[in-house]
């Protein structure tokens, strides 16, 4: 079967499509992914096609979308529950965190949630402060749930198919600035992604850059530049920030001895500080520099597009990062 | 400020139009009682003595109309409560020995030692749980009752809460949505008087709790029906409540019912319970659920006393049984502890 290039947003669709014509029991709810479409128009066409018992909209009721969702995965079907933005996310804190992660383990493995929390992340449009974050690490910290962060459209459809299909509850974060992204794509109805593992984006000898999402995107256009001055950056996309795959960095990092984590959330407790962490505890023996992190700055993001653009991570930043550690 | 219950209480056992159930059912319920009472009695010393931590939550008061609501529902419905479960979870028919098993951190518990006094279930039984975060069960209640509508089960969800529960937003939206989709479920409200120690009335702008129904309903008669408030110390009363409100569910949709209870002991161990009188705590021991049941049965069936001793020796035999289970089975290992973060 051939691939084909297709947009991150169709990478989403196709997969919501062929989970929900496998199984019966995968089912989609939030606001405005019926008779609207989705708001990123992700489900656009699904209520003609499956009906409104499988597509159902919801109140602007964050709290019940997630914690009916885990009820509903409890007692055996397998929602895809849709919270619009991950700003919305934490309205619904505790049902993801004391309940959607933390059923299974509390009553002893006697209940499952199979259920999947599609939302979207990601500053740099203009949507001020309450609007703009990438927080998807907050919800990392916890065991009993997977956070999934696709940088590709391709990485998109097979996280999100593999998702559908885990037992295990999965947070998975879309870029809502990568929906028009395009890359080819397996038309495979079974083509799966496997949880929790990092990918390598780019080969490279002189550096190893950490990173995923937006900070994928960036690193890869630095990476470009660098190339040209004769650094070449090994890429490593996470894909999943739960379970955290470090061992492709590892490897690479015993062999480029440097490291740059790049992000889009803010600095203080990151995936940076973690991987730098880890790195620490792992390849002491390798380091030839600090591990250095580029995220966004340690503020609110304001509105003003020359100001917002400031504060978040940039290409440039990265090449800067990179030479500190050369 | 008193409490004076009883006045706003609906008339009692007199008030029974459907079917009266049988004298061994009914003689059921007393044991079941009696044996909740018991298991609580004995939590109390047990966590005086180190043997239970954690917070415990006493059922002591409440009796009826745990007894009452459970026995209204079919081996099929669903049962979800909050942190003030034990008597849920044994009315339900959790073996009491692996419910103490549980409170002592055993391996044998229901929940494997991992989740204590407020998280008691067993899938069996379709009991789901008690959970620990005022109001955070109440989704997961509308969830169970989607998944009866999407695979068109015939069964109920009883959802019991606190009155507390009322007043935080998980109320308000996972009623609402189990209007908005017609969902199966008896939501409960168990009106004990007080959330922890702020009176209902001191907490709510509405005092009579029930009348919270009116917001998800409509002119016409859709949406969430208001249900009665229900004498919670009458175990027949809370019978037929909860068996009319699930007919209810079952045929139309969402119900709100409210049963006036009241804690006999703190909200939980340790309590210094500085919110109320000592009298008005007495006021309630003389007409408790377990005294005013056990007065109905004898004046009811000529010569019973006799089956309602046997009745509380083998409760007190089967609480000693359950704490010598207890004590005899071991802690959990750590294999336990790191087992079923995730599903394999």
């Amino acid at each position: 079967m051939a691939d084909r290039p297709i947009t991150y947003r169709e990478a989403l669709s196709s997969a919501l499509r062929e989970e929900m014509q496998r199984d019966e029991r995968v089912f989609i709810m939030g606001e405005e992914v019926g008779v609207w479409g989705g708001t990123y128009a992700v489900t656009r066409g699904f209520l003609d096609e499956f009906g409104a018992k499988r597509v159902r909209d919801t109140p602007i009721s964050e709290m019940v979308i997630a914690g009916a969702a885990v009820g509903a995965a409890m007692a055996g079907l397998r929602p895809v529950a849709e919270i619009m933005t991950i700003n919305f996310a934490f309205l619904a804190l505790d049902a993801i965190i004391n309940h959607a992660a933390k059923v299974h383990y509390m009553f002893n493995g006697q209940f499952t949630v199979p259920l999947v929390i599609r939302t979207t992340t990601g500053g740099g449009k203009q949507l001020g402060a309450t609007h703009s974050h990438a927080p998807e690490v907050i919800f990392a910290h916890f065991p009993g749930l997977y956070v999934a962060v696709p940088g590709t459209a391709y990485d998109a459809k097979g996280m999100l198919k593999a998702s559908i299909r885990d037992d295990n509850p999965v947070l998975f974060v879309e870029h809502s600035t990568m929906l028009q992204r395009r890359s080819p794509v397996p038309d495979d109805p079974d083509f799966l992604l496997p949880i929790g593992k990092s990918d390598i984006k780019r080969k490279g000898s002189d550096v190893t850059i950490v990173t995923y999402q937006k900070g994928l995107e960036h690193s890869l256009v630095a990476a470009e530049e660098l190339a040209k001055e004769g650094i070449e950056a090994e890429i490593i996309d996470l894909r999943w920030l739960r379970p955290l795959d470090l061992e492709p960095v590892f490897e690479s990092f015993k062999k480029t001895n440097r490291c740059v984590v790049v992000e889009e959330s803010l600095p203080l407790f990151n995936v940076g500080a973690e991987v730098a962490a880890q790195i620490h505890d792992v390849c002491f023996d390798w380091m030839d520099a600090p591990v250095k992190r580029v995220a966004a700055m340690d503020i609110p993001l304001p509105y003003s597009r020359e100001i917002e653009q400031m504060a978040l991570p940039s290409p440039e930043k990265i090449i800067r990062a990179v030479k500190e550690v050369i | 400020m008193g409490v004076t219950l009883n006045a706003r209480f609906h008339a009692g056992w007199g008030t029974l139009t459907m079917p009266k159930p049988n004298k061994e059912t009914l003689l059921d319920w007393y044991r079941q009682m009696v044996l909740i009472r018991r298991f609580e009695e004995r939590c109390a010393e047990l966590y005086q003595q180190g043997l239970i931590g954690g917070f415990l939550h006493l059922y002591i008061g409440q009796e009826a109309t745990g007894v009452g609501a459970v026995a209204a529902l079919g081996p099929n419905d669903h049962v979800i409560t909050a942190y003030r479960d034990h008597g849920i979870a044994l009315a339900r028919g959790i073996d009491p020995k692996r419910a103490m098993a549980e409170m002592l951190g055993k391996r044998t518990g229901v929940s494997g030692g991992k989740g204590g006094s407020m998280h008691l279930a067993d899938r069996e039984l379709h009991m789901w749980g008690g959970y620990g975060i005022v109001g955070g069960h109440l989704p997961l209640a509308t969830g169970i009752a989607l998944k009866i509508r999407y695979m068109e089960e015939d069964s109920v969800v009883l959802a019991l809460m606190g009155d507390g529960a009322t007043n935080i937003g998980y109320f308000h939206e996972a009623l609402n949505l189990s209007a908005v989709w017609n969902l199966p479920v008896v939501w409960l409200i168990e009106n004990n008087q007080y959330g922890m120690g702020t009176a209902v009335e001191r907490a709510s702008g509405a005092k009579e709790l029930v009348r919270r129904a009116l917001a998800y309903s409509s002119e016409d008669g859709s949406g969430m029906k208001m249900g009665p408030r229900v004498d919670g110390m009458d175990v027949l009363a809370v019978y037929e409540a909860i068996s009319e409100a699930a007919e209810h569910a079952r045929k139309h949709g969402p119900i709100l019912v409210e049963s006036l209870t009241y804690r006999l002991e703190g909200h939980s161990m340790g309590d210094p319970q500085r919110y109320r009188t000592k009298e008005e705590v007495e006021s309630f021991v003389e007409t408790g659920p377990i005294t005013r049941f056990r007065s109905y049965l004898t004046e009811t069936y000529k010569g019973v006393e006799k089956a309602l001793d046997k009745l509380d020796a083998e409760a007190l035999q089967a609480i000693d049984d359950a704490v010598e289970f207890a004590k005899n089975s071991d802690a959990p290992t750590y294999e336990d502890l790191i087992s079923h973060v995730y599903v394999d």
